[in-house]
């Protein structure tokens, strides 16, 4: 009796980092033959992650991801990293889930499996045709995790391989606090040390109050070890952090960082974070708009002399990012400065605009740490599709600019 | 160059690999036309360190990329994507006849690659690169579950790939050192070949009642694939390397229990006591030690021992019998085992019998007795363990480092071919999936 004839999927690289790209292909399926294309992750929560594609395979019965198009799944058409960046829930978990990776030093693992037929439901009741597993990673080959508790400072350092000197960045999450790494490793792993910093902590500090010294320690840690060049150190901050980079570049006279990138920030302070429910779901832009026009109530960015990168996304619903980069490009041309930013925006693209091919949430569960007492369904919004397509993109043109400010030995302009 | 100032970029991709996956280093932003050496340190699980590098000049935008710019020097020369791997050597003042093989195949080989200023030779570990990256390379791909197996008297390890199955099965014998060893099964397994690595002469076993195994032995490990729930039991083929070649033929030939779909053999001969199990196939190949030649440098010389190729039918396996298809590798430089010679006799064996339609024989020019997974160290001698003598000595294998590292490579991309195509039905070797190799 010879062996059934067995499809060959092959997933390249096996292990890879978290943004780089996947090739896809299965061969020796009988031509012409609807297939499915899954993807399965198990959480750190221990909740079931998939995304799914329906192909056909063509007369050699190949079926390739990245050249042939989808036609029905968590994501249609032409789309190479489509298995990875439209996975959501598995019917049936709980509300509101974020898939964050907090142990950078273990990979995100990924079953990849092809299903015969069009499979939209009851995946985990099939037996695929064939399977393999992926190692999705934070963290090169080589990158050193230390963990920082000097000076009152508490976070992550990541080092590159390498002697060095490499330029740093302090890297800032927002109001959800905690210690947040793996943006950091992933820098790292581009070549430039990141401090991940714990600043938002209920422990530490007093609701909504940010110690100004607390960010300008941090930053000198940096500056001041020995793999670090000095004067290449950066900022790189998400919603709080955001605002917590255009404070420092903007008032502090000890911390002069070399560029600063602001992803889905205000520059306004709050004062306290209050909340309008809106379909179930809190949603904070709209309060913070009228504070635009105090101007006491603003980062005084006509004082920041470094280039500054904003990142946006237009159906931001958690801080009205489009109206304050409009506010903060008025701001810096009326001081002279506004050759310094530059913008992104994108179109239906949400708050969180993360490293590229993580999944999309237009709500999730949120605890503001030491502000609300309790965890509410907070709307971040975005479109998966351009919101995907937003990160990609994003995360390009950071690198882009982190490399042509941190790492050029021209002068630095303000422009991509 | 002011290293402060020093913009020079070093990337390696994939950063993760297998074993047997190629890999692109470009040495980027460098100054224009500025001399460099591209270096690789490993340090191996008996704690030695082996090194290879390159010569190369960045061109007019300061970039070198190893896959296309040639090598000026060093321990490979030319254009060799892979020269920085299979270069590799122990570093001077190390202890001679190492040989690096890894053990432990549950984490990867990290090899260090570096680029340092200038067309230098020595002294790496004294000066402080420009860049560096660490790389990872596996044996195992992430999915494949490793089962050690110690039924009915076994010492073996199974490793099977990811999914559900069922999937072909190989049982996988390597020579004379013994020891358990697993990087050639693992690696099978990660591309979809369940793969038993059996030891057959340091087993527990052996080592408990103090002799041999039997043909049983195999024939039980042959069952262990047989009936495994995720292998396809009519899709089992066997390879063997050395003296592990002496054993696949004669169950390919003789055994009633084994039905082969498929066997390769590396490096080995089919002169044997037809009627002999392991302790007799040693004995044989003992009864003419006084042919050992020594070489200038004092290695051993062993393939004059097998020789000649007798014509007496009792001492060679009747390879007119055989019933499946056979992949014979053999290295021309082989100074271990009269490889050449053996596949000689076979072929015409099988001619006279009318079945050499199943013979494929691979014969590689200077290459040696070794011939492993790609892009891994040629050893052209190392201290080899007599398991008679229980003495160690250095043993010459034979083969020219860079003509062997491509056969290496090109004998392990045919031998995927070979089984896929025979363990699998209805795939094309067209599509096989070999796009990364």
């Amino acid at each position: 009796m010879s062996p059934p004839t067995s499809p060959i999927l092959s997933v390249q690289p096996t292990r890879g980092l978290v943004d780089e790209k996947l090739k896809v292909v299965v061969e020796s399926l009988p031509p012409g033959s609807p297939v499915t294309l899954h993807s399965l992750h198990h959480s750190e929560d221990e909740d079931y992650w998939e995304a799914f594609g329906h192909y056909v395979s063509d007369f050699r019965g190949m079926v390739s991801v990245s050249e042939d198009l989808s036609f029905g799944g968590t994501y249609t058409g032409k789309e190479d990293m489509g298995l990875l960046w439209s996975m959501r829930p598995v019917p049936g978990s709980r509300k509101g889930l974020r898939l964050r990776k907090m142990n950078v030093c273990s990979p995100m693992l990924h079953n990849i499996s092809v299903y015969s037929g069009h499979v939209s439901e009851g995946f985990r009741e099939q037996t695929p045709l064939t399977s393999v597993l992926v190692e999705r990673w934070y963290m090169a080959p080589g990158v050193k995790r230390i963990d920082i508790m000097e000076k009152g400072v508490r976070g992550t350092l990541f080092i590159p391989p390498g002697p060095g000197p490499f330029p740093g960045l302090l890297d800032m999450w927002g109001g959800g606090g905690g210690l947040i790494e793996y943006r950091s490793a992933l820098l790292a792993s581009h070549g430039y040390v990141s401090l991940a910093m714990d600043y938002f902590n209920s422990q530490e500090l007093e609701s909504a109050d940010l110690e100004f010294k607390y960010f300008e320690t941090a930053f000198n840690i940096i500056k001041e070890h020995p793999q670090v060049i000095p004067d290449r150190v950066g900022m790189f901050g998400l919603s709080l952090g955001s605002l917590v980079t255009m404070h420092v570049a903007a008032e502090s006279t000890i911390v002069k960082p070399r560029c600063c990138i602001c992803v889905s920030g205000s520059h306004f302070y709050p004062n306290t974070f209050f909340c309008i429910a809106e379909n179930n779901h809190h949603v904070w832009r709209d309060m913070w708009i009228h504070l635009l026009d105090d101007p006491s109530k603003k980062v005084d960015v006509g004082k920041i002399n470094c280039p500054i990168l904003l990142v946006n996304g237009k159906d931001d619903q958690n801080v009205p990012a489009d109206e304050c980069a409009e506010d903060i490009a008025l701001l810096m041309n009326a001081a002279g400065n506004g050759h310094l930013l530059s913008r992104v925006l994108y179109p239906d693209t949400g708050h969180l605009i993360e490293p590229p091919y993580s999944p999309h949430f237009r709500a999730s569960n949120f605890k503001a740490a030491g502000v609300a007492t309790k965890t509410v369904m907070l709307l971040w919004g975005g479109q998966t599709k351009p919101h995907s397509d937003a990160q990609e993109d994003a995360w390009r043109k950071i690198l882009s600019f982190l490399q042509h400010n941190l790492y050029s030995s021209t002068p630095p302009r303000a422009k991509l | 160059m002011d290293r402060k100032r020093c913009t020079l970029k070093l990337l390696v991709q994939p950063s993760r690999g297998l074993v047997d996956e190629m890999f692109i280093i470009l040495v980027q932003k460098a100054p224009s036309g500025f001399q460099l050496t591209v270096h690789a340190l490993h340090k191996c699980e008996d704690g030695h360190s082996w090194e290879a590098f390159g010569h190369y000049t960045a061109d007019t935008i300061g970039t070198v990329n190893v896959s296309e710019d040639p090598s000026l020097g060093g321990t490979y020369s030319g254009v060799e994507q892979m020269g920085l791997l299979w270069s590799l050597r122990p570093v001077p003042g190390s202890k001679p006849g190492l040989r690096l093989r890894k053990m432990n195949v549950q984490i990867p080989m990290e090899v260090t690659i570096s680029v340092y200023q200038g067309h230098q030779t020595e002294g790496f570990m004294d000066q402080v690169p420009l860049a560096s990256v660490v790389v990872e390379r596996w044996y195992m791909a992430p999915g494949v579950s490793r089962i050690p197996i110690t039924e009915d008297g076994l010492t073996a390890t199974l490793f099977l790939p990811p999914g559900p199955g069922p999937f072909p099965g190989l049982l996988d014998l390597w020579g004379g050192g013994g020891q358990l060893v697993e990087y050639r099964a693992s690696l099978l397994a990660s591309h979809g070949i369940a793969s038993l690595a059996l030891d057959y002469l340091t087993a527990k076993i052996i080592m408990e009642t103090g002799k041999m195994v039997d043909l049983q032995y195999f024939e039980k490990a042959y069952k262990i694939l047989e009936q495994h729930p995720q292998v396809h039991g009519s899709s089992i083929g066997m390879l063997g390397l050395s003296l592990g070649t002496s054993i696949t033929l004669k169950m390919a030939v003789y055994s009633e229990v084994m039905k082969l779909r498929c066997a390769v053999c590396i490096s080995g001969c089919h002169m044997q006591p037809v009627d002999g199990s392991v302790e007799e196939i040693l004995k044989y190949f003992n009864q003419n030690a006084d042919r050992t030649r020594i070489s200038e440098e004092n290695e051993l010389i062993w393939r004059d021992v097998l020789l000649p190729v007798p014509s007496d039918l009792a001492f060679k396996v009747d390879m007119g019998r055989l019933k499946c298809p056979l992949l014979v590798v053999v290295g021309e430089d082989d100074q271990n085992w009269p490889a050449s010679e053996s596949a000689m006799d076979m072929e015409e064996m099988m001619e006279q019998a009318g079945n050499s339609h199943l013979l494929t024989v691979l014969s590689y020019p200077k290459a040696g007795h070794l011939i492993e997974p790609p892009y891994t160290p040629h050893a052209r001698a190392s201290l080899f363990k007599s398991l008679a003598t229980r003495e160690k000595m250095i043993v010459l294998w034979g083969g020219e480092t860079a003509a062997h590292s491509r056969a290496q490579e090109d004998a392990w991309r045919k031998l995927l071919v070979f089984l896929k195509e025979n363990l699998y039905s209805g795939s094309n070797p067209g599509t096989t999936s070999l796009s990364h190799l």
